[in-house]
């Protein structure tokens, strides 16, 4: 197992991963002035699920009062997260509406109506969290609805569950271009992310912890640095890590890469390599959490973008609706509306749906400012894609592969290695949109994988069936053989078997019968019927008759013509009888 | 609301595929007016009839295959195939060479495989074997640039030569001096070497001094620094042409450091024949290249060593042509086996 190698990340090194892009950063859009609060609205709408994981059980009901902070869900397993109110209001409905997710699909929302006087519930600060257990704290941030902030919303009391962990890592890259919500943060927070840091080490006991940042944000890492100075963890323990801008190193691997030299192994997690990364927000949400009893129910989003007049970072109130959040920066034209950031947000199938978790940032870009409309053209296999790609795969093979449904290819070419980064696309001369073919592929691998897993459990079931069908029958057999065996040995023991008795009874009283019927002597009770029979009887015997003397002829007569007008003499006399028996 | 969903990226660097093919035609440029100025207009001529025949061949190809013909020729790839087809052809070479081999470039060697990105072969260069295999004599008759102006050549006898193939003049001015009218320098060379003279002695012949061998290599020059523009403006990567230089350079070093006297040195080398196009705007074609960087050292290297070796030992003066179409061939299997490794599959 590959471990991280201590020494050369005490000497500052900084490693490099292959691939990554330079596209125009445009963060100073955003990021000039202090963050603002998003001013309160009239309704609320909590996503009773906001995080990858299930959602939990519904705690309130329509026409109840909530107080801001309220809990209004209850987590009902491990990876379940609660959600809490955003504000202080009456609960008016419990219904779906359209998610802020690029499927637009409808899910459950509770709406809440809010008071204007925003009362929060009866919260219980603490000065301290030296005291708290790690499972105490881990409940606590639970408790508090936290996940990662850094897009991905993974619930974080999971991550925070494992054990050996070596490294901490502190995600302040934020390489999307526009985004500039966690640079606002460190600016202004950095004290308090550093608390969020130190109630997660006190969890983890990681033996460094990096704050990684990239160096175009100069007054963030100033900010951070001089936390670090007042913090209570120390150099080593502590370090700041200054990376050079690029596209994406973000990511998680990526940013691992750069910071250890390690590459988190395909198909594992970072725990793996004894590493945990956490976004710069997501340790401002613990802090909340944990030191002033604050559930996360708001978080920095930046509204930026050509069409937005009021550019900046807002603290906006999870469940706020995004038309709202654009109204307040001033969105100048109806226009669409990207949430995240350029290189891997999503158009917004509605404005209506709500700020969620991972609502980092809002982008109203103008016609034209982000890209030009250019027709998609074939590939020229030029290969550009495969230099940009940060995870070290062949973006232009993949794509062949997706689009000839080659997809044993595609999972060889290690399509699930592919952090939909969009770097590839963003080189392509011939404007192919390479992820939507990724995201398409893995769908359908995802299905096969699926209908592979459960024709496996319909063969297990089949066969299971077939197993116990033959086991029953050879039961069934070994019962008969059994009891056969019995009556074998009472018999020869001289014990009459009742059964066999029986049917030797029934045996005989058949045969019987049948004699009687032939010789057509049993007294009826219906003379109709015995008469038939008679009749019948009668013929039988005058057929078997003829027969006789039919064959006596053919045996005796040399001449064939008497022996067939004998015969024919014959077939008259018995029509004849038979004729009187009937009309009789 | 709805707006129209777009995936993600919503940004990209737009250096368009046609940008791409616009701009190295554009770089030929250079090239194109010295071979004009040393082998008179009919090198222009020939860029012009293939051009035009190329973008023509596409057109009814594209209109067969019943796609929008003005959006494909708009990405200029017919163009440039013309272009290098164009450049790659003798001069004074009949108007039916470029016909025959525009359309072998583009109909055999492109459409059939399925039009742009799935050609496995470089469409102009498989058209110029197809013509030097078919139509040598053709196809190696060069004028020296001399003969030209001492014959009085017009113009008008020019396009005649083209497209009439009255080429008395032509025939006059290969008969004044003998061997002078011979295709390139390397040709002579190689001529020589069979006949048992030296290298010196070989380059103490008229077609390596003055205008034809200081033409070459005038060409040969703009052609390098045509490419280096390329370079410096990322249409294309240093990949490709430095290996196979770098490659070219080996072997030649390597055999003219074992033998002086029966092989070529390495300038000759590299500024005599189709070194600096073919290193620069043909073999770096990504369609029938190497996709992944490494592949594409080891392809350009290819195209290096063929060159050399077909150069020396070879039946064809020139060998750009073959090396890349050779060097084509193996592609796939290069890039099966040179791939990248991806992130967390290293070491199992």
């Amino acid at each position: 197992m590959n471990r991280i190698n201590i020494k050369e990340v005490d000497s500052g090194k900084v490693w490099r991963y292959s691939g990554g892009i330079h596209p125009p950063e445009r963060k100073s859009r955003s990021n000039q002035a202090p963050i603002k609060t998003m001013p309160l609205v009239e309704s609320y709408y909590v996503p009773l699920s906001q995080h990858a994981g299930e959602s939990g059980r519904i705690l309130v009901s329509v026409g109840d009062k909530v107080l801001k902070g309220q809990i209004l869900t209850q987590a009902m397993s491990s990876n379940a997260l609660p959600v809490h109110a955003p504000t202080s209001g009456k609960v008016v409905s419990i219904t779906e509406q359209t998610s802020t997710h690029p499927s637009g699909l409808k899910v459950p929302m509770c709406h809440i109506q809010a008071d204007g006087l925003d009362t929060w519930q009866t919260m219980h600060p603490r000065d301290n969290f030296k005291n708290l257990s790690s499972d105490e704290l881990i409940t606590i941030i639970k408790e508090a609805g936290i996940a990662g902030l850094g897009g991905a919303v993974f619930p974080s009391h999971i991550k925070l569950k494992q054990s050996s962990i070596e490294m901490l890592i502190v995600n302040g890259i934020e390489c999307e271009p526009y985004i500039t919500s966690d640079d606002r943060l460190m600016r202004e927070h950095a004290k308090e992310i550093l608390q969020g840091i130190e109630i997660t080490q006190q969890i983890l006991q990681a033996k460094r912890i990096i704050v990684a940042i990239e160096d175009n944000k100069s007054e963030a890492i100033q900010a951070m640095q001089q936390a670090i100075k007042e913090s209570q963890l120390t150099f080593p323990q502590l370090q700041l890590r200054v990376v050079p801008t690029k596209y994406p190193s973000g990511g998680e691997k990526q940013l691992i890469k750069l910071l250890t030299g390690q590459e988190v192994p395909s198909g594992k997690l970072p725990s793996s390599l004894g590493i945990c990364m956490h976004n710069v927000g997501t340790f401002f949400a613990i802090k909340q959490a944990v030191l002033d009893d604050k559930p996360l129910i708001q978080r920095v989003v930046t509204v930026t973008g050509d069409n937005i007049e009021h550019k900046g970072n807002y603290w906006t109130l999870l469940g706020t609706p995004i038309e709202q959040v654009l109204q307040e920066a001033k969105r100048m034209k109806q226009s669409h509306v990207i949430m995240g950031g350029p290189m891997m947000g999503f158009t917004l199938p509605s404005t209506a749906s709500p700020v969620i978790k991972s609502t980092n940032c809002l982008l109203a870009p103008l016609d034209n400012e982000l890209s030009q409309e250019e027709p998609e053209r074939d590939c020229i296999r030029c290969g550009e894609c495969a230099n940009a790609c940060p995870a070290g795969l062949l973006p232009q093979q993949l794509f062949w592969y997706a689009k000839s449904g080659e997809h044993q290819k595609s999972r060889e070419y290690n399509l699930f290695d592919c952090i939909e980064c969009g770097a590839c696309a963003y080189v392509c001369p011939s404007n192919i949109p390479l992820v939507h073919h990724y995201r398409a592929e893995k769908a359908v691998l995802r299905q096969e994988d699926l209908d592979a897993k459960q024709a496996i459990i319909a063969k297990q079931k089949f066969e299971a069936r077939n197993a116990r069908l033959e086991k029953e029958k050879q039961q069934r057999e070994q019962k008969q053989q059994e009891a056969a065996k019995r009556r074998q040995a009472q018999m020869s023991s001289g014990q009459k078997d009742a059964v066999a008795a029986a049917m030797a009874r029934i045996k005989k009283k058949k045969e019987l019968a049948e004699s009687e019927t032939t010789d057509a002597q049993v007294p009826s009770t219906d003379p109709q019927k015995a008469a038939v029979a008679a009749a019948m009887a009668r013929i039988k015997k005058k057929k078997e008759l003829a027969a006789q003397q039919a064959s006596k002829i053919d045996n005796s007569a040399v001449d064939p013509k008497k022996a067939a007008v004998a015969a024919a003499i014959t077939r008259a006399k018995a029509k004849r009888q038979q004729q009187e028996t009937e009309s009789s | 609301m709805s707006f129209k969903m777009m995936s993600s990226p919503h940004t990209n660097q737009r250096v368009l595929t046609s940008k791409v093919m616009l701009t190295v035609a554009l770089c030929t440029l250079p090239a194109l007016s010295l071979q004009t100025y040393f082998f008179g207009l009919g090198s222009l001529i020939q860029v012009l009839l293939c051009s035009s025949f190329c973008c023509l061949f596409e057109a009814v190809f594209v209109k067969i295959r019943k796609k929008d013909v003005r959006f494909y020729l708009k990405d200029y790839s017919a163009l440039l195939t013309g272009l290098l087809l164009g450049l790659s052809l003798p001069a004074y070479a009949p108007w039916w060479i470029a016909l025959l081999g525009s359309g072998f470039s583009m109909i055999i060697v492109k459409h059939l495989y399925g039009g742009l990105g799935n050609n496995i072969f470089n469409p102009a260069m498989a058209g110029y074997v197809f013509l030097l295999v078919s139509f040598p004599v053709q196809m190696t008759s060069w004028i020296a640039p001399l003969e030209l102006s001492n014959s009085g050549a017009s113009f008008i006898k020019m396009l005649q030569a083209v497209f009439l193939e009255q080429s008395q003049w032509v025939e006059l001015a290969k008969q004044n001096i003998d061997g002078v009218t011979m295709a390139t320098p390397l040709d002579t060379l190689r001529t020589d070497l069979r006949q048992g003279l030296t290298t010196s002695e070989s380059l103490q012949k008229p077609v390596f001094n003055e205008l034809t061998g200081i033409g070459w290599g005038l060409i040969n020059l703009a052609y390098a620094c045509g490419g280096l523009l390329l370079l410096r403006i990322k249409m294309i990567r240093w990949h490709i042409p430095a290996a196979m230089l770098g490659s070219l350079i080996v072997c030649s070093s390597f055999g003219f450091m074992i033998s002086p006297d029966t092989v070529a040195s390495p300038l000759i080398h590299l500024t005599c024949g189709a070194t600096m196009l073919g290193a620069f705007f043909i073999a770096t074609d990504p369609v029938s290249a190497s996709t992944s960087n490494k592949g594409r050292l080891i392809y350009g290297a290819l195209i290096g060593v063929l060159m050399y070796l077909i150069r020396t030992y070879g039946g064809y003066p020139d060998a750009v042509a073959f090396a890349v179409i050779l060097a084509n061939l193996c592609v796939p299997l290069i890039d099966h086996y040179v791939r990248p490794i991806a992130y967390g599959h290293a070491r199992g």
